[in-house]
């Protein structure tokens, strides 16, 4: 268990960014690649990355990232490792994917499917802010039901997209989910996901301000919301074993979770849900929950 | 042995019996392509199936991304070029569409990328069978294209392709087209130059972009204004300077072009005209067609006809289409009476893409030539010597009446055929 300390002082971004005040995804990223370290390879699709990137010319990084168009992230990371192969490099560098949601779940899925079918040595870290922030706010794949955004003003009719469940059924040897208010727990999967051959999944949920509706001093205290009423659950799957993380191990007890109105009526996105949505939720987190309960029974 | 000896055993060592797809494979190898990433597609598979082969016979040591899509076979080759690597891919008609979005990228990103197109009609309907219609559509992207009349000057093309490509006064990608199944599955005589030849001729890539050196930390094409950003770091150009670079890059190649070209030429003994066109029977012509791939090896045996009815006509063949070699052409046809354009592809809603690129080329000229154009051979439609015949006929005629249109004019079409289709069953069908 690694604590703050542990954490190495030297920074990979630099600091003012053009990423938004409470930007979740920065947090991730920064604690990312602290983990990773300088031999380290980054390929980025369009997306809020993009825009912490800063402009032309100038790189808000301290290792060399590729940008690449937007339904690419998994073909272009398969391609800076065949290149690595081919100069005999590839166990020195470490290739990292950073894509949001939109370009994960929806428009980069084939792409991503196919590296991870491939067994592509790589990391592929998926900033889920639950919808397209970068363009104003339109729904995505991994939107939950009921949020508002501008291409769904009545709310969402559908759930999100089980994206590490997806990952998992290509059967890679490590998935874990992650959230930005949780940064030493994401530290050390990274570090891990490190030393592992093959394809590495993140599915990390990305508290945003401006698209979730609330105080940019409020990330971390939303994100901990999501975790601690269950809405968002921390696991990793190593080779097919599911381990609950530490942060979320106590909420498989749903008498410990809090109350999902806490989560949801904290952001102005949720907030013309009806009752009746909310009951839907309830139902929702306890069939998650009931199935991680029912694997993590089955492994033993 | 005798020198001639000496020749006549490296020939014969060396020809070997080659599909286009298999010439554009064996160049591949030679070129010691370090990365490659493809998708099947009909004609062109035959390509990276004998390149798995060579790799698993250990004759090319490449690492080959077997992809799920065209899309991201050419984002696979974009990232590893800029990783370092000399890469390839190969594909034909909606496998080189669905690489569009790519295509500005690889040529924005100034990215020594070769493609080998088997050319493919487009669909709708499904046509497996040549034209020129998908090699046409990437015209406005910033990528080199040649078209090749055969499988030696697949292969001859390829070496040089890379080597343009990879000219520090180039960086730019470049496609190598032939005629889907008239080359890509026909056999014909290859001369394979000796490997040491060919690494003296190309030698390894020497990259502007090396991801792989981490001690060089970069970001490759972050947002980019429409303004010069000054900072106290340094000063970085905006979109627009970076898209005048590529333009004059390109213009700039024809140079570059002619120059490999005649290096390839006094090294190997092999020419393709001046690397740019090729001109056959123009000396004493009045009279020229002007075509590319197929249609102008067809040509070949039209001429020999037309000639014997007293015409004075000849050939030039379209080898680079982009950069649009607008000054060589001009210079060719300013004493030229008369060109007969031959299109197997149509820039839909105008006419041939050749011809109306002619036309605007010879704009200039006090003494413009006369231009007409023709339709040939879309979706694999036979084009037949009796065609081109036809056509020049056609040509002279209105020429002399002093007609001179933008309107298309189809040759080998069947209509008549169609006496009793009813089309409207096309229409309304379901």
């Amino acid at each position: 268990m690694v604590n703050v300390m542990d954490l190495p002082e030297e920074e990979f971004i630099y600091p003012g960014t053009r990423a938004c005040a409470g930007c979740g995804m920065a947090l991730i990223y920064r604690i990312a690649l602290k983990a990773l370290g300088a031999k380290t390879l980054i390929t980025v699709p369009a997306s809020c990355l993009t825009v912490l990137h800063g402009m032309q010319g100038f790189c808000s990084t301290k290792i060399s990232v590729y940008h690449t168009p937007f339904a690419t992230t998994g073909a272009s990371a398969s391609g800076i490792l065949a290149s690595l192969e081919d100069k005999g490099l590839e166990d020195e560098i470490t290739v990292l994917a950073f894509a949001g949601d939109g370009g994960t779940t929806d428009i980069g899925i084939q792409a991503l499917s196919g590296a991870a079918e491939r067994e592509t040595n790589f990391i592929y870290a998926c900033y889920d802010n639950e919808a397209y922030m970068n363009t104003g706010v339109q729904r995505s794949g991994s939107t939950p039901l009921g949020v508002k955004t501008t291409t769904t003003p009545e709310g969402k009719l559908v759930h999100k997209k089980n994206m590490p469940k997806i990952l998992e059924a290509h059967g890679i040897p490590y998935v874990a989910t992650g959230i930005a208010s949780y940064p030493l727990d994401l530290y050390e999967k990274f570090k891990k996901a490190r030393d592992i051959h093959g394809s590495k999944y993140f599915h990390i949920l990305s508290p945003c301000p401006p698209g979730w509706g609330y105080e940019p001093k409020d990330t971390i205290l939303i994100g901990r919301l999501a975790v601690q009423t269950g809405f968002w659950i921390l696991y990793e799957v190593e080779n097919g074993i599911l381990k609950l993380s530490r942060a979320s191990s106590r909420y498989l007890d749903p008498s410990k979770r809090k109350p999902i109105e806490d989560y949801l009526m904290a952001q102005k996105r949720f907030s013309q849900m009806t009752q009746q949505e909310i009951e839907v939720y309830k139902t929702y987190i306890n069939d998650m929950w009931a199935d991680i309960n029912r694997r993590i029974q089955n492994q033993d | 042995m005798t020198a001639i000896e000496e020749k006549k055993a490296d020939l014969n060592e060396n020809i070997m019996i080659l599909t286009g797809n298999h010439a554009a494979a064996h160049a591949f190898r030679q070129a010691k392509v370090g990365v490659i990433s493809a998708y099947p597609i009909t004609p062109q598979s035959p390509v990276v199936e004998k390149i798995a082969e060579f790799i698993a016979e250990g004759k090319l040591k490449a690492r080959f991304v077997k992809v799920e899509s065209e899309h991201s076979a050419l984002a696979v080759c974009c990232a590893a070029s800029a990783t370092g690597s000399r890469v390839g891919t190969a594909t034909s008609a909606h496998g080189l569409e669905l690489m569009y979005e790519m295509l500005p990228w690889a040529a924005g990103n100034r990215l020594p990328i070769i493609i080998n197109l088997a050319t493919r009609s487009l669909g709708a309907p499904w046509s497996v069978w040549t034209d020129h219609s998908d090699f046409i559509t990437i015209r406005d992207v910033g990528w080199i294209q040649f078209m090749c009349e055969n499988n030696q000057e697949i292969y001859d093309t390829n070496l040089q392709a890379f080597k343009i490509a990879e000219d520090p006064r180039v960086y730019l990608p470049a496609i190598v087209a032939y005629d889907g199944y008239i080359l890509s599955h026909t056999m014909m005589p290859v001369k394979l130059e000796n490997q040491d030849k060919i690494d003296e001729f190309l030698p390894p890539l020497n990259h502007h972009i090396n991801l792989s050196d981490i001690s060089q930390v970069k970001g490759i094409d972050p947002v980019t204004t429409p303004h010069i950003v000054k900072r106290t770091e340094g000063t970085a150009p905006g979109y627009y300077e970076y898209r005048y670079a590529l333009q004059k890059s390109l213009e700039s190649s024809i140079d570059i072009i002619k120059e490999v070209h005649d290096e390839f030429a006094r090294k190997f003994g092999r020419s393709y005209g001046n690397g740019i066109y090729k001109k056959i029977q123009t000396e004493d012509a009045d009279t020229i067609i002007f075509a590319m791939g197929s249609v102008s090896s067809q040509a070949r045996v039209a001429i020999k006809k037309l000639r014997e009815e007293g015409l004075k006509i000849g050939i030039v063949s379209l080898k680079l289409f982009r950069p649009y070699p607008f000054k060589e052409l001009r210079e060719f046809f300013k004493d030229k009476e008369n060109i007969i354009v031959f299109d197997r592809d149509i820039g839909y809603g105008y006419e041939g893409v050749l011809s109306y690129e002619l036309k605007a080329a010879l704009y200039s000229l006090k003494e413009r030539p006369n231009i007409k154009g023709f339709i040939v051979g879309l979706g694999g439609r036979d084009v037949k010597t009796e065609h081109i015949i036809t056509g020049v006929h056609k040509a002279l005629d209105e020429f002399k009446q002093g007609i001179f249109t933008n309107e298309t004019d189809f040759l080998g079409l069947r209509l008549d055929e169609l006496s009793d289709y009813d089309e409207s069953t096309y229409f309304k069908r379901g």
